[in-house]
């Protein structure tokens, strides 16, 4: 049997109710789910509650699942969906908090202070750990609204149009929010990549 | 002339997206042939989105040992709420 003949077996199997075939799910995407969640949540408490409520919502909706769409694509809509509901109820940082995380300019246009360059381009900077850490904790500090959109287009790897469905607003919302937010995230990452001066 | 506010906080996404009209473009190239600060912006922004995700991709091949990760009492506790649903 093809991988789509047992995914489709799979699916007739969930919407009969059946337990075995929603055992299988739950073990095969497990897997797949959780890291997503666990980009998304803060912790690994709300990564699995986030799967948790993925794994239900899928169960209530299977009715709904497309036959010609990948299970594996459907789910993760799902746990990015149940993972937002669920930071939502969260909420940790106003949107007004990201204005002093953007550029300031001069009534000439010009910054006060000239940006320097990074010492190193990205793919040397994420060879180190450290840095690694740096930039996920740098992502965790940014306002919620910002986060979830960066997340969703830069990390998820969702189209301006699929976010902005997700999130219920309008793409040139997502737009605006994901350029603030890169900025905001290169203001937060600027002290660590400046060159060391001797 | 383009000044660094607008191409900072106007256009440089447009930018990145390839998306800036020819003429717009032409304004936003110019600029940066004079500006050392915006050029430093422009790849300190660049190098920003490719950390994003960079670090994000690290973090699932820090967690592959755990890529085949199915926590037992978190199934079980799925399968009773679904057994309950």
């Amino acid at each position: 049997m093809s991988s789509r003949e047992q995914e489709a077996a799979l699916v007739e199997g969930l919407r009969r109710g059946d337990a075995a075939a929603f055992e299988t799910l739950v073990r095969t995407h497990m897997p797949a789910l959780l890291r997503v969640a666990r980009r998304m949540m803060h912790s690994e408490e709300d990564a699995r509650d986030a799967v948790q409520d993925a794994f239900v919502a899928a169960f209530r909706s299977i009715g709904k699942f497309d036959a010609h769409a990948q299970l594996s694509t459907w789910l993760h809509r799902i746990v990015v969906n149940a993972s937002l509901m669920r930071l939502r109820t969260q909420r940790r940082r106003p949107e007004e908090a990201i204005e002093d995380l953007l550029p300031r300019f001069a009534e000439d246009g010009h910054q006060p202070l000239p940006n320097e360059p990074w010492s190193e381009n990205a793919e040397t900077l994420l060879q180190r750990a450290e840095i690694r850490s740096v930039v996920r904790a740098a992502i965790d500090e940014l306002p919620d609204n910002y986060r979830e959109v960066l997340l969703l287009r830069d990390i998820e790897e969702l189209s301006t149009e699929e976010t902005a469905q997700t999130l219920g607003v309008t793409a040139n919302a997502v737009k605006v929010r994901l350029h603030r937010a890169r900025q905001a995230l290169r203001t937060l990452l600027d002290p660590y990549m400046r060159p060391v001066t001797p | 002339m383009m000044n660094c506010s607008e191409l900072i906080t106007n256009f440089l996404a447009d930018y990145i997206d390839g998306q800036l009209p020819p003429e717009t473009l032409a304004d936003f190239e110019h600029h940066l042939d004079v500006c050392p600060s915006c050029v430093a912006y422009l790849q300190s922004y660049r190098s920003t989105i490719q950390l994003a995700a960079g670090a994000s991709l690290a973090q699932r091949a820090e967690q592959g040992k755990a890529a085949e990760d199915v926590p037992e009492e978190l199934v079980a506790v799925i399968l009773g709420t679904l057994s309950r649903t």
